[in-house]
Parts: structure tokens; C-alpha cells; sequence
């Protein structure tokens, strides 16, 4: 049993834990929640803008679009935040006047999150029936109050699902910024557990920073599960049929 | 019902083009105010783009628009479909917004009325069309007559001059389509001026004040309907009344 005590030890070892615990919480959280929430802001309006030039008449910026989409795609993450977190830090020191990393990280992670978003609300938006643009132009709207109105909040309804899934995602690839250098204050989940687990050589700082991340990624699992199935069955409302037609006919609930 | 502020409408000579596919080669309407014109002929020939066309969600390549005598190709066509409404063949409510919510966007958003009064409004043309009760139930929970209705609700907030039908009723289960032509036929009554695409050819000779039978992108033959639907000219029109009727 000794191979088992051992493994336990490794894994487990609540002391090893129970030291990490409040570092993890009180600057990892709100520090994974600082990386992750602004990129995921920034991301979704940057994504939108690339989604609505994805769609445009403008075959220039239907290729801005394209271009932009192809690259932060296509490149790992970490790279992304290296190159943009080490290359523009002298740019940003000289703006901000401070070495905190978190600027260019946040800003990495939205470049990247940005590509796949906008590709996720072009998708939405263009399965929206082109019969609600047209209904929405007859009435009187231009193009641009009827995107905005009636055609690109219902393409992003419909992408939901798909959207929380990028922010779990992103919520873990701000683990990635550990690679720009933390000061101690500025350490977010990963990177506690990550010291922690160098300090002792024990593996259990790291399993603790991981229940955490799964404390925060699996309610979001579940609750696209939850809006995912309410956005295909709707609302449970009663249908009745029609009463014009009910003397008619047998009151049909088409 | 109530009266209209309706106006006389006239397509000159409108050509369109997709490509090499020439939809609309030449067509001629004119619907006098307060009158019904309805368009009947076999699916693909042009019917319901001449109604886009006229409405300038498609721009013709030739032609004149007017209404009330005026050219309005010039004009903002945004402003020129407010004066013009249309009801789909599909309906295509906003499923995202509540029946009368459908109703009052453009009152607010375009005729800029307080939320309040938009709704005031919205509720009244719910009501002209026997919906009042459903104002706050979604699109998705009404049957397809009722969604049609309100559809036609939405079209008639704006107090449009023009009231454009593209089938209206060709979606409808057949035990709805019925509710749906009563209510077109009250607004021929009151003096709306419309256009009605349409394959119900009992609407058609009994509603509408003209009949246009089109083909291929051109109207082959017009006239008061007992004169098309009793006296076709053409053997065109013979061929199709003989195959609808």
C-alpha cells in the first residue's frame, strides 16, 4: 500500500492544500476572473464587429475580416500572448507607466477570443431567415436598424450555447498569461498553484488550483446545457387554437 | 373597418434582371386609390419580385415608381416603404418579440411614439384584427392564421397608402386561410388601396376591382375580373385558369 499512500500524498495532501487555499482565493480568483471577463467583454464587441464585416456587402471588409479570422485561428494561444506580451511591452510601459502585464494579456486573449466569436455570431446571424430582414426593410428600417433590431439579437439567441462555450475556453486559456511574468500579487489561479506545486514539490497546490477552475467552468457547462434546451423546446406556453377559424374548421394549432 | 389615407399606385414599364435571368420584362400596373388589384399567374413568373420591385426592396434596372402620381425612385426608400405596406407568404413575425411588440417596434422606432402610445397604438390594430388578447403571447404560440393577422396588424400601424399581400395565405393550413381572406377583403371595403398576389383565384374574382395575369415576366392580360375570369382572351390565360380552376 505504500505505492497508494504515496500516490495520495502526491495528489492529495490536504496540508500541501489547505496552504494554498487562500492565495488561490483571494488573488488567483479574482485575478482569473479580471483575464477572463475583460477579454471575454472586449472579445464579443470586437467579435461582433468582425461578424457584421464578415456579412457586409464590402468585399474589403468581408477580407479584413477573413484575414483576421484566419490568423488568430490558426495560431496557438500561447503564442499570441508571448508575442503581443513581450513585443508591445516597451509600447505599453511608455502609455500606462506600469510593468503589469495584464494590459497586453487581456489584450492577447481578446484578439484571439474575437476571431472564433465573431465566427460564432457570423454564424448566428446568418441563419437568421432572410425573410426577417426582409420584413423588418419593408416596414421602413434600414439596413442597420434592421440588423440591429431584429436580425443580429436573434442570430446570437441562437448561438448561446456555442458563445458560453468560448467563454470556458477562455476562461482557461488565461492561465496562459503566467508565461509574461506575475508579480506575486498579480498571479492568477494557475500560476498559485503552479509556484506552490514548485515551492514543495507536491503535486496537490496544482489539483486544488484545478477544482477550482472546475468550480467555475462546470456550472457554465450545465447552464449551456440549460439554455441550449430552452432555446429548442421555448418556453412552455399553452397553444389554443385559433377562435376565427375554429367555427370553420376544427381549430387547427399550426 | 375604418377609411384609409390611401393612394394611387403605378409601375411603368419595370424591367429587372438577375443576371441573364430577366425577371420583369416591362411591366405595367396601375391600382387606382382605394382599390384592389390582385396579380395571379403560374409560380416564377415574376409575381411577387414586381411586388419587391415596387416597393424598391429589389431596385429595378428600368422604370418608374409612382404614388399619387409622383416618381419615387428618387426618394429614400426606407421612407417610401413606410407608406407602403406587406405581409409575407411565411408570415415572418419577430419571434423574439411578443405579438405586440411586433406591432409597436416601427411606431417607436420610426414614427418615434413613447413606448406608451406605440403600444396604445399596437393594441388598437390588434384588435382591429380580433388579437387583442394575444398582445403579450409570442408569434411561436399562435396558430399561422393568427401570426398572418399579425402580421397585417404590424403592416397597417404605419397607416400605410399602399397595402402589399405577397400569397398571403399559401402557408395557411386550409381551415385558416379562410379568417386571413376575410379580414383582406374588410380592408378592400375600406378603402385600402392593395395589391394582392395571390392563387386564391375566389379573392380574386370576388375582392379585387382588377385582375393582372402575368407570365414570364409580363403581363399578359388585364381587366375587371368577371372579363379574365369569364372572358380570357389569351390562350395563356385560358391554359392556366384551366389548370387553377
Amino acid at each position: 500500500m505504500d505505492l497508494l499512500d504515496q500516490l495520495a500524498d502526491t495528489f492529495f495532501n490536504w496540508e500541501e492544500m489547505a496552504k494554498v487555499i487562500p492565495a488561490l482565493l483571494m488573488v488567483g480568483l479574482p485575478n482569473t476572473l479580471i483575464l477572463a471577463v475583460a477579454s471575454g467583454i472586449f472579445g464579443s464587441l470586437l467579435g461582433l464587429a468582425l461578424a457584421m464585416m464578415g456579412i457586409s456587402r464590402n468585399a474589403g471588409a468581408r477580407w479584413v475580416a477573413r484575414i483576421y479570422t484566419d490568423i488568430f485561428r490558426g495560431l496557438p494561444a500561447i503564442l499570441v500572448i508571448l508575442v503581443i506580451g513581450i513585443g508591445l511591452s516597451p509600447i505599453a510601459r511608455e502609455i500606462t507607466g506600469s510593468r503589469n502585464p495584464y494590459p497586453l494579456g487581456i489584450l492577447a486573449l481578446t484578439l484571439i477570443a474575437a476571431a472564433y466569436i465573431g465566427e460564432i455570431f457570423r454564424s448566428g446571424i446568418q441563419s437568421v431567415e432572410k425573410g426577417q430582414l426582409e420584413a423588418s426593410r419593408a416596414l421602413g428600417f434600414s439596413y442597420g436598424s434592421s440588423m440591429r433590431l431584429v436580425v443580429v439579437p436573434q442570430g446570437i439567441r441562437r448561438v448561446l450555447p456555442a458563445l458560453v462555450n468560448q467563454f470556458i475556453s477562455l476562461l482557461k486559456d488565461s492561465s496562459l498569461v503566467f508565461m509574461l511574468g506575475l508579480a506575486a500579487s498579480d498571479r492568477e489561479i494557475f500560476r498559485i498553484g503552479n509556484d506552490a506545486m514548485a515551492n514543495t514539490g507536491n503535486l496537490s497546490p496544482l489539483v486544488a488550483a484545478g477544482v477550482l477552475y472546475l468550480i467555475l467552468t462546470v456550472p457554465l457547462t450545465h447552464f449551456v446545457n440549460f439554455i441550449d434546451n430552452r432555446l429548442r423546446t421555448g418556453k412552455p406556453e399553452k397553444k389554443e387554437p385559433d377562435e376565427l377559424a375554429a367555427p370553420i374548421g376544427k381549430g387547427a394549432q399550426a | 373597418m375604418t377609411e384609409f389615407a390611401s393612394g394611387t399606385l403605378t409601375g411603368k414599364n419595370l424591367h429587372l434582371s438577375f443576371g441573364h435571368n430577366h425577371v420583369l420584362r416591362g411591366i405595367d400596373l396601375h391600382v387606382e386609390k382605394g382599390t384592389t388589384a390582385s396579380v395571379i399567374g403560374p409560380s416564377g413568373s415574376g409575381k411577387s419580385t414586381l411586388l419587391r420591385v415596387m416597393n424598391r426592396l429589389i431596385e429595378p434596372d428600368q422604370g418608374d415608381i409612382l404614388l399619387d402620381g409622383r416618381s419615387v425612385l428618387k426618394d429614400n426608400p426606407d421612407e417610401l416603404r413606410q407608406r407602403i405596406g406587406m405581409v409575407f407568404q411565411q408570415f415572418n413575425l419577430f419571434p423574439h418579440k411578443t405579438v405586440v411588440d411586433n406591432v409597436s417596434l416601427a411606431l417607436r422606432k420610426l414614427r418615434k411614439l413613447s413606448k406608451e402610445q406605440a403600444r396604445a397604438e399596437a393594441l388598437e390594430q390588434l384588435d382591429l384584427v380580433g388579437l387583442k388578447h394575444k398582445a403579450d403571447s409570442r408569434p411561436a404560440n399562435l396558430s399561422g392564421g393568427q401570426q398572418q393577422r399579425v402580421a397585417i396588424a404590424r403592416a397597417l400601424a404605419m397607416k400605410p397608402e399602399v397595402m402589399f399581400f405577397d400569397e398571403a395565405t399559401s402557408a395557411l393550413d386550409p381551415e385558416l386561410v379562410k379568417g386571413v381572406l376575410a379580414l383582406m377583403a374588410d380592408l378592400a371595403k375600406g378603402g385600402m388601396t392593395m395589391v394582392v398576389v395571390t392563387h386564391e383565384m375566389g379573392f380574386s374574382r370576388n375582392v379585387s376591382d382588377t385582375v393582372t395575369f402575368m407570365d414570364a415576366g409580363v403581363v399578359v392580360e388585364s381587366g375587371p375580373p368577371e372579363q379574365i375570369f369569364t372572358a380570357p382572351r389569351t390562350d395563356r390565360l385560358k391554359g392556366f385558369l384551366s389548370d387553377v380552376l
